[in-house]
């Protein structure tokens, strides 16, 4: 028995999700409807459905993960593919076999579409020149983490109507963040008015439009982008804000000198009550995780009323299912 | 093929040519009689140079097409001895040829490095044997080229190096930068830099910029090259000697030359054909493939090259410093690599791009648009490195060494790295339709190179 899922005509298939900036307004739309029904399967005492049954996904984590990996396998499982988890350190990686080689010996043992996530930005482009298996893009370097952005925005929908409209704020080091990339390539296609947030030696010198002059005092970050705004006090940034994203700081930046030390990061630029409370009343407190607690984000901000954070992992399991579904089935 | 077995006869007529020699104003319709190596005569219209033909020796009809003088390539990288994978002397030279240079320049990194005496000679020798042009070898400036003791550049300077580098790297101790500039005063020799500052450009793939903010990876900042730039000529004022300045590609280091040209120090400086024709954007893939998101030709390893393919208003200050006389050369960096190197992750990939095949063909692009002079594009392949080397080639002025380039400016041609003579495929101008290329090549009046009859 086939269990089919509503889907847009109108958007055609496509074979990998490596990023979101190729996603336009009306697939992003798709996405959500479909996730919304992946949902539903979840929501049922047996969460099973066995529309992938037969097919092979792979996943091949090069980084550590809890969430997104576990994510994509229940994904997987829930639709009944058969799953196959490989960290890079505990395979031939290790023993300095190529991304290209691996890829292609993954294809030859009958994987039908990989998730991947790799520390060097653009692996999963190689890859896809590589191998003709569909392809996830679970995280590459500070580049793109799609389907993170993608269950960011499907939460934001469960408790907004529009995207459009929305004052996103993201917080932290967006220069080495590939949420932040892949948040502001889909929220921005969705119509919302996305504010990075950071001390300026996080932010992308080319996107702080004071050193690059442009319209309105928003860099574009290509010819046709929608224009992005960078904002360094955070108290000025959370202005009205509907939604607030801490980023997770990684200790090495202070060791890479972009930082003096966490402790003055955590004074100038940790999400708390304190600062919230400019912030729109039912403003969403969300973060990729993991979260480090008294660091990016206060402790009760993290577990508050207005944090969503828990939801987020739920519906990431809604969104990659989606997806997993998209590349597998919706060829047809 | 090597020099040794190139065919052709003592004596050759060259007709129908248009004669394109900036170092004697020429421009003309003409032949070039060439004998034992050396151009004896030029006839033009109206006009002889030299002494007229006599008849009967064999000729080749340029069938209109232009004649220019073998081009001169300031900086090149053969990889031998030590990474023969990735070219040898023998196949480089044989992409020098195809792409009509027939004197190049060999930095010293290879492994060893061309710190001694020994290793030179090495080259030199390898040149003659296995070697299709003239090869001038560059020596490092510190042993080893890890930037910390002089090398014995006395010992370079008898063995024939025409300069001393330790490109790859940049000389990172002003300290030891100053004595290199010093000492080398004893040799008359330039000490060519690749200005770099290491802290800032460390772990960047590629420009820091629109694009790089975009693809999540870490930049190299055009700052990084223009503090070495500045520091160099601040010391160059206070210690005299000479500098040249590798590969410039930003617009702050051509303003930072022409001052220091305009307050009369001893700098010279070179520009890659690629920092002349590629912007940042090529590591997105070719143009053609270009759309709204990423294609999967993104991040291509072949656009990766040190220093970076920059910004357009940095490709108009180079066109600009060319035609005020701020940058006297064009020279190569050809930078052939194996295929492992440049097969893997962005961030991973070897930098450098296999240019001597395509040089002219990109660079005919810009004559072709507008953007530059014919006559000063033709120079500063050939008199102009000829007057920084000294020596007197890079012209076709009766007397000289009969090197040669027989170029058809209207041949259309797609760039297919199979059929390149170097080991080296790494161009990112693979697929792309080119304008404009050599069809023969001469060296001591023997042909090296010409295009196959049939295509």
């Amino acid at each position: 028995m086939s269990v089919s899922f509503g889907l847009s005509t109108k958007v055609s298939p496509r074979r990998h999700v490596l990023d979101l900036d190729d996603f336009g307004p009306e697939e992003l739309d798709n996405v959500l409807t479909l996730a919304d029904a992946m949902a539903e399967v979840l929501s049922r005492p047996i969460k099973r459905v066995p529309t992938l049954r037969g097919r092979t996904v792979v996943t091949l984590f090069y980084e550590p993960s809890t969430r997104t990996r576990v994510s994509f396998e229940l994904a997987a499982k829930a639709l009944s593919a058969d799953v196959v988890s490989l960290a890079a350190q505990t395979s031939s990686a290790a023993k300095g076999e190529s991304l290209a080689n691996t890829l292609r010996t993954l294809q030859a043992l009958g994987a039908d579409l990989l998730v991947m996530r790799h520390p060097q930005a653009g692996a999963p482009y190689l890859a896809a020149q590589e191998v003709d298996m569909g392809i996830i893009n679970a995280g590459d370097g500070a580049h793109a983490h799609p389907t993170q952005a993608l269950l960011d925005i499907y939460t934001i929908r469960q408790h907004r109507e529009q995207i459009g409209g929305l004052k996103v704020v993201i917080v932290g080091d967006i220069l080495h963040s590939r949420v932040a990339r892949s948040n502001l390539w889909g929220l921005s296609a969705l119509g919302a008015q996305v504010v990075l947030c950071g001390p300026p030696t996080m932010i992308p010198t080319a996107w702080n439009a004071a050193l690059n002059p442009s319209e309105g005092g928003c860099a574009r970050p290509w010819e046709g982008a929608p224009p992005v705004a960078v904002e360094f006090s955070l108290d000025r940034a959370l202005e009205g804000a509907d939604v607030v994203m801490p980023l997770r700081l990684q200790r090495e930046r202070q060791e890479g000198g972009l930082l003096p030390s966490l402790r003055e990061y955590a004074r100038l630029y940790q999400v708390n009550a304190q600062r919230l409370s400019r912030a729109k009343p039912d403003c969403l407190v969300m973060h990729p995780g993991p979260m480090n607690e008294g660091i990016e984000i206060s402790p009760e901000v993290a577990h508050g009323p207005h944090s969503v954070v828990e939801e987020q992992v739920r519906h990431g399991v809604a969104v990659r299912m989606a997806l997993l579904y998209l590349l597998l089935e919706g060829q047809s | 093929m090597t020099l040794r077995q190139a065919q052709g006869p003592a004596a050759l007529l060259v007709r129908h040519a248009r004669i394109v020699d900036p170092a004697q104003g020429l421009d003309e319709v003409g032949d070039l009689w060439l004998e034992s190596g050396q151009v004896r005569g030029i006839v033009l219209a109206g006009r002889l140079l030299g002494m007229l033909p006599p008849a009967g020796i064999p000729t080749l009809d340029a069938g209109g097409l232009m004649v220019a003088p073998g081009f001169i390539d300031l900086h090149c990288h053969l990889r031998e001895p030590g990474f023969e994978e990735k070219e040898t002397i023998a196949t480089g030279t044989r992409a020098a040829a195809r792409g009509g240079f027939t004197t190049i320049c060999a930095m010293p990194n290879t492994r060893p490095a061309m710190d001694s005496a020994a290793t030179v000679e090495f080259v030199r020798e390898k040149a003659r044997m296995d070697g299709l042009v003239r090869v001038l070898p560059i020596g490092a400036v510190t042993k080893g080229q890890v930037g910390e003791e002089l090398a014995e550049m006395g010992e370079l300077a008898e063995a024939g190096v025409v300069g001393f580098s330790d490109d790859g790297r940049p000389v990172a101790s002003s300290r030891l930068m100053r004595h290199a500039l010093e000492y080398s005063r004893l040799f008359g020799l330039p000490v060519i830099d690749h200005c770099e500052d290491l802290s800032l450009a460390h772990g960047g793939a590629m420009n820091e910029g629109a694009v790089s903010a975009r693809l999540g990876l870490r930049g190299m900042p055009a700052a990084a090259e223009e503090i070495v730039v500045a520091r160099d000529l601040v010391l160059l004022a206070l210690t005299g000697g000479r500098l040249h300045i590798a590969h410039v590609s930003t617009r702050g280091s051509v303003e930072l030359v022409r001052r220091a040209k305009a307050q009369g120090l001893p700098v010279t400086a070179e520009v890659t054909p690629h920092h002349l024709t590629l912007t940042e954007d090529w590591v997105l893939g070719p143009p053609e493939g270009r759309g709204r998101g990423l294609s999967s030709v993104a991040y291509d390893t072949n656009a990766k090259v040190n220093p970076p393919l920059r910004t357009q208003a940095d490709i108009e200050a180079l066109l600009e410093g060319l035609r005020d006389g701020t940058i006297d050369a064009i020279a190569t960096d050809h930078a052939p690599h194996d295929l492992v190197s440049k097969q893997c992750e962005f961030g991973e990939a070897a930098f450098g791009i296999s240019g001597l095949e395509t040089a002219l063909g990109a660079l005919l692009g810009l004559v072709q648009a507008g953007r530059l002079d014919l006559s000063l594009l033709i120079a500063k392949l050939t008199a102009e490195p000829a007057r920084l080397l000294g020596k007197p080639w890079g012209t076709l002025q009766v007397g000289t060494a009969a090197d040669i380039v027989i170029i058809d400016p209207e041949a259309e041609w797609v760039v297919d790295p199979a059929q390149f003579a170097s080991l080296g495929k790494n161009t990112p101008l693979a697929g792309q339709r080119l304008r404009g290329r050599v069809v023969g090549t001469l060296y001591g009046g023997r042909v090296i190179y010409q295009v196959p009859k049939i295509e």
